[in-house]
């Protein structure tokens, strides 16, 4: 019953292989056979939302799939959104500005469903931005730094989208939070 | 909370997966979205000893709008049917329903069959189906048939879906041009399953009166039921307040809720009832009067 199957899927990019229990979920896969251990694994019932990846670009709950279904597919986890291991993805970036994260546990999977929700609709709404991460429960921050740091990113995003458009000028999506100074420029 | 051992089967084609199901109908399971399956084997309160897995079947999966009717098949992920084109225009009550279910990482996987299939009593999309009277498609190695919505669930997580049968499909019937619509729900936290849930479509004839009604109800008790004795009060009327509020009047009576962790019966009671109201009331405002449908 136990028997093992030979899994290809491609991790952040890079092809991987693996041999697994079919009862190995995509989660235990990630942390305990490739060592990547940013997936959090927390209520493994599809509730809390720590252990959102990506798969073909779509959040998925990693404990609710087995690792052989997502043979021959595309996972995108934490370790996968810096473009360099160094340098932090814009979303990271404004977690850490908006001080978006306290013990850490729930971040992945918030950072994971809001690349989702803004490359789906990037200039999203608060109202729109609340109901995206219904699904990621955070025990530590309240939410309010989260829902800020998300926000913060889009009108980053739009910021840059139009600049490089040379014609509009940056505005905040409508219902936006003002932004709040980063870090540097309270340094 | 990891599930017990199990073997695994990814069927190619229909006729294969078919052949698995029937030969380890006695203790495997089939796995779709795996939203409400693995949950389960994880709590090991399901132990299948093997699983069918039915996503890589082409042919399950995907929307065909033909003949007054959208046809959807099984695997096809509650997301993708929720922004389909065809069913957003054709089928919106469809399209608000699944706006209601759990969260997008949810919608992403859960599939349209495998909601059906669970049955559970609080989900919105056996409302829906009974509410469009839709006709679920099931095969078996030597068989097809198909089951109207009203009989297709039985009780509690339980269908007349026998071991070896894969629903295939479900195909919903278009309802007129102009026919109003609304499906609504209350739940302690967004995403979670309903307390209520109310789904409702009303088309109004030349005259402006109530041609025909129907409203189907979710966790009011072990299987999705329509209130027809509402739906009998409404037709012939003209949907003024008063008649929306008897007919809705007449719902808080019928239903039979238990008692659970999550609400008590009384208070499903008098949630059905306001339920129904307010579903009626913006189904009457979004329908036209039948030859306006496009004023
Ligand atoms: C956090 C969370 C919140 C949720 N919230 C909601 C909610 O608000 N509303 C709601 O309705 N649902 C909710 N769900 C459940 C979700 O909608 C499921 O996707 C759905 O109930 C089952 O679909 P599935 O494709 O995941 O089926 P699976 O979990 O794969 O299967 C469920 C059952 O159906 C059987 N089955 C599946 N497909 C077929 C088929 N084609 N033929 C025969 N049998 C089949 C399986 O053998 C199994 O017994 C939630 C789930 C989670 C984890
Ligand atoms: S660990 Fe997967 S949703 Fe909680
Ligand atoms: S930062 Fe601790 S759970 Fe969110």
């Amino acid at each position: 019953m136990s028997e093992l199957t030979t899994i290809s899927v491609t991790v952040n990019g890079e092809p991987r292989e693996g041999r697994v229990e079919p009862r190995r979920s995509l989660a235990d896969f990630l942390r305990q056979d490739m060592g990547l251990t940013g997936t959090h694994v927390g209520c493994e019932h599809g509730v809390c939302g720590a252990c959102t990846v990506l798969v073909n670009g779509r959040s998925v709950r990693s404990c609710l799939l087995f690792a052989v279904q997502v043979n021959q597919q595309d996972v995108l986890t934490v370790e996968g959104l810096s473009p360099d291991g160094v340098t932090l993805h814009p979303l990271q970036q404004a977690f850490h500005e908006h001080h978006a994260l306290q013990c850490g546990f729930c971040t992945p999977g918030m950072l994971l469903t809001s690349l989702e929700l803004l490359r789906d609709n990037p200039a999203p709404t608060e109202a729109e931005v609340r109901l995206g991460l219904a699904g990621n429960l955070c025990m530590c921050t309240g939410y309010v730094n989260i829902v800020r740091a998300v926000l913060a990113a889009a009108d980053g995003h739009a910021a840059s989208a139009s600049t490089a458009a040379g014609s509009e000028t940056a505005e905040s999506p409508p219902g936006a939070l003002p932004r709040f100074p980063t870090g540097k420029e309270i340094a | 909370m990891k599930p017990a051992a199990f073997g695994y089967f990814a069927p190619r084609d229909l006729p294969e997966a078919l052949s698995l199901v029937s030969t380890y109908s006695s203790d495997g399971k089939v796995i779709a979205g795996g939203q409400s399956l693995v949950p389960l084997m994880n709590f090991r309160l399901a132990r299948p000893s093997h699983l069918i897995d039915i996503n890589g079947i082409g042919s399950l999966s995907g929307i065909d709008a033909a003949d007054g009717r959208v046809t959807i098949g099984a695997t096809t992920r509650q997301r993708d049917a929720g922004t389909h084109p065809d069913v957003k225009v054709q089928l919106p009550l469809l399209a608000e329903a699944i706006s209601y279910i759990g969260h997008l990482a949810i919608q992403n996987r859960g599939t349209v069959g495998g909601s059906i299939a669970h049955a559970d009593p609080a989900a919105e999309l056996p409302v829906v189906a009974l509410a469009l009277d839709a006709q679920m498609h099931v095969q078996r190695t030597d068989g097809q048939r198909t089951i109207p919505a009203a009989e297709f669930s039985l009780g509690y997580l339980t269908t007349v879906l026998e071991a070896d049968e894969l629903l295939t499909a479900t195909s919903f019937g278009v309802p007129p041009a102009g026919s109003g619509w609304c499906f609504s729900e209350v739940a302690r936290r967004h995403g979670d399953f309903a307390l209520v849930a109310v789904a409702v479509l009303l088309t109004l004839d030349a005259a402006g009166k109530v041609g025909s009604a129907s409203i189907a109800l979710g966790g009011v008790g072990p299987v999705p039921m329509r209130a027809g004795a509402a739906e009998r009060l409404l037709v012939g009327e003209a949907p003024t307040d008063p008649v929306l509020r008897a007919a809705a009047d007449t719902v808080g009576a019928d239903v039979e809720p238990e008692d659970d962790i999550h609400a008590s019966a009384d208070y499903r009671r008098h949630l059905a009832g306001v339920l129904v109201r307010r579903a009626l009331t913006t189904a009457r405002a979004r329908a036209a009067v039948a030859g306006n449908e496009h004023v």
